[in-house]
């Protein structure tokens, strides 16, 4: 998932009579569901606004790595470092196809990486939080890839075929993340000591909101939102999916046997909902601008290990030409 | 010592240099220096641990004392620890990081050639998966060092430097003591002379390709790791890797 708030540059929602011939031709096909593929026609807005998008997604899996790079040095056992490594290493395959697939709207990997790196360009709120013990392993894998796997889900069916399919392959992984996370979790409170499940419940209250914020702001304070849902970029609203979330990880968390830290959370049977209560919005916007605990680390690992291997690139692609050129004369 | 006590060694040698070098490269994740290295990477470490698990699986059952393969990697000490000093020293550059795996890649790749006709069964199974992808980290190595010394200046300086840092370490690779020569008299190990003769031949051929000098055969050289003595590196190493099972030794799962 990831991308929390994209904005789609435009004020408001044209008319198909307002359209010129190639947009209402356009949004036709997106009415009648037919992927719109890099060659074809697209409002400038529409492949802006999907740019946007797919790289804070993909900036966000590679962002994400790293709160699960601090405990794969630590992990308990053989099985469990095989796993993690794996996860992360699943991370920067999503990454790759999601640059790859942005690359088809004709932007380039580097320079996104780079508004990343500047401040520029956001992914996650999510990633700011630091991983504090253990059982953050297995909450993350539940939470994090769980609120991520609802957006996805139904970005599978998003207008623009290259980031659905994309998105077809990625749910498939991250379903197998939710479930070891979720593994790690119950082994620990079935078979672990107090403190073991200490921890469970540490990282679960910690996590929980953090989770909640990764749907976005309100429908009503996301004013970008309904131009994207015209084009199918997006497919449900940021409180439908936080509440589709909700719905499907209390029972999980019952079964569990732990808490969450929400005194309003409780069953509302005429809704047939989770009432919930109110996410604590200035921390989410504080984070967005930069100051979340880890904001600041996350960007300088990620600059500094593109800054330090510069010379290593630069190597690769000097090699690369040395060899052509030998080639060439050999020919 | 008797012939099974020296396979229980040789197996923890085979089994600490995989897991100790597995686990400087999981230092590196979200560091490496492209995203495609990202990939590359950990693909190795995870093929390091899954080999380093098999090889301590069937030391354990040797060993026999109650130990699994979990408790041989978490709760040993450095002085029990069997692993060459090349793969404990630190990531630092990437130059340092792939010329530390080139080395140990060639020595590695040999070895396991040879271990694929142990007469000891369960070797030669565990080696004929282990060569598959040994060879495919030797040939990424190898093209790393070629890219690195034929690249550019820089980095053509910092691998050479890398080079010259760590030949002190390579005299272990190929030095065989009485454990070595125990195993190739068993019909398990490879031939130590073939192998010296093996390591030699491919380091200087890829060398020459990335137009990198390489050390000489009679350097000093800094060795012990695979008796126990260890560079200062390893007891770091170790404090992070068992840290959870240290910290809450009452706790049977995770």
């Amino acid at each position: 998932m990831y991308a929390q708030m994209v904005d789609t540059g435009t004020k408001r929602l044209k008319t198909l009579e307002e359209m010129s011939p190639e947009e209402r031709d356009f949004q036709e096909k997106i009415d009648a569901e037919t992927k719109i593929e890099p060659k074809n026609w697209m409002p400038d807005a529409y492949r802006k606004t999907l740019v946007r998008q797919i790289s804070q997604h993909a900036h966000s899996e590679i962002v994400g790595m790293l709160p699960e790079g601090n405990w794969v040095t630590r992990a308990p056992t053989l099985k469990r470092k095989l796993q993690l490594m794996a996860k992360i290493q699943d991370e920067a395959g999503h990454g790759l196809y999601l640059y790859s697939a942005m690359e088809t709207l004709g932007a380039d990997r580097d320079e996104e990486v780079q508004k990343l790196h500047d401040g520029r360009a956001k992914y996650s709120s999510i990633f700011n939080y630091p991983t504090l013990n253990w059982a953050d392993m297995g909450a993350v894998g539940w939470l994090v890839d769980g609120a991520a796997i609802v957006n996805q889900v139904v970005l599978q069916r998003t207008s623009y075929g290259p980031y659905s399919r994309a998105m077809v392959r990625i749910c498939k992984e991250e379903s197998f993340h939710q479930r070891q996370g979720y593994q790690i979790l119950l082994d620990m409170m079935r078979e672990g000591t107090q403190e073991q499940k200490d921890m469970v419940q540490d990282a679960i209250n910690r996590l929980w909101w953090p989770a909640l914020m990764m749907f976005g702001p309100h429908d009503d304070e996301s004013p970008n939102s309904q131009q994207s849902m015209v084009w199918k970029i997006k497919r449900k609203s940021n409180d439908e999916l936080r509440q589709m979330f909700i719905d499907q990880t209390i029972p999980q968390l019952e079964f569990l046997g732990c808490t969450v830290p929400d005194p309003d959370l409780k069953w509302n049977e005429e809704r047939g909902h989770y009432d919930f209560g109110e996410i604590n919005w200035k921390e989410f916007y504080d984070v967005l601008k930069g100051n979340g605990p880890c904001n600041h680390e996350r960007i300088s690992t990620r600059r500094k290990a593109i800054d330090e291997g510069a010379w290593v690139r630069e190597a690769a692609v000097a090699y690369a030409a040395k060899q052509k050129q030998r080639a060439a004369k050999a020919a | 010592m008797t012939q099974q006590e020296a396979l229980q060694e040789y197996l923890l040698r085979m089994a600490d240099s995989g897991m100790i070098l597995a686990q400087r490269l999981s230092e590196l994740v979200g560091k490496a220096p492209a995203l495609e290295e990202e990939l590359a990477s950990s693909n190795v470490a995870l093929d390091l641990i899954g080999q380093a698990r098999n090889w301590y699986e069937y030391a354990a059952e040797l060993i026999d004392d109650g130990r699994d393969a979990d408790k041989l990697v978490f709760l040993r000490d450095a002085h029990d620890y069997r692993n060459l000093l090349m793969v404990e020293q630190p990531n630092d550059d990437y130059a340092v990081t792939m010329a530390r795996q080139f080395f140990f890649d060639v020595w590695h790749y040999f070895t396991l050639k040879a271990l694929v006709n142990a007469k000891d069964e369960r070797i030669a199974n565990i080696a004929a998966k282990a060569v598959k992808e040994a060879t495919y980290h030797l040939r990424r190595s190898s093209e790393w060092v070629k890219r690195m010394g034929d690249g550019t200046e820089e980095s053509h300086r910092r691998i050479q430097d890398a080079f010259n840092l760590l030949w002190r370490f390579t005299g272990e690779l190929i030095t065989p003591d009485d454990i070595d020569h125990a195993m190739f008299e068993a019909g398990i190990g490879p031939d130590p002379q073939q192998l010296k003769q093996d390591w030699f031949g491919m380091v200087r051929e890829v060398a020459a390709q990335a137009t990198l000098a390489v050390g000489e055969e009679d350097a000093w050289m800094y060795m012990g790791g695979k008796t126990g003595e260890h560079t200062e590196h390893l007891g770091h190493i170790l404090a992070v890797m068992q840290f959870l099972p240290r910290a809450y030794p009452d706790a049977t799962t995770w």
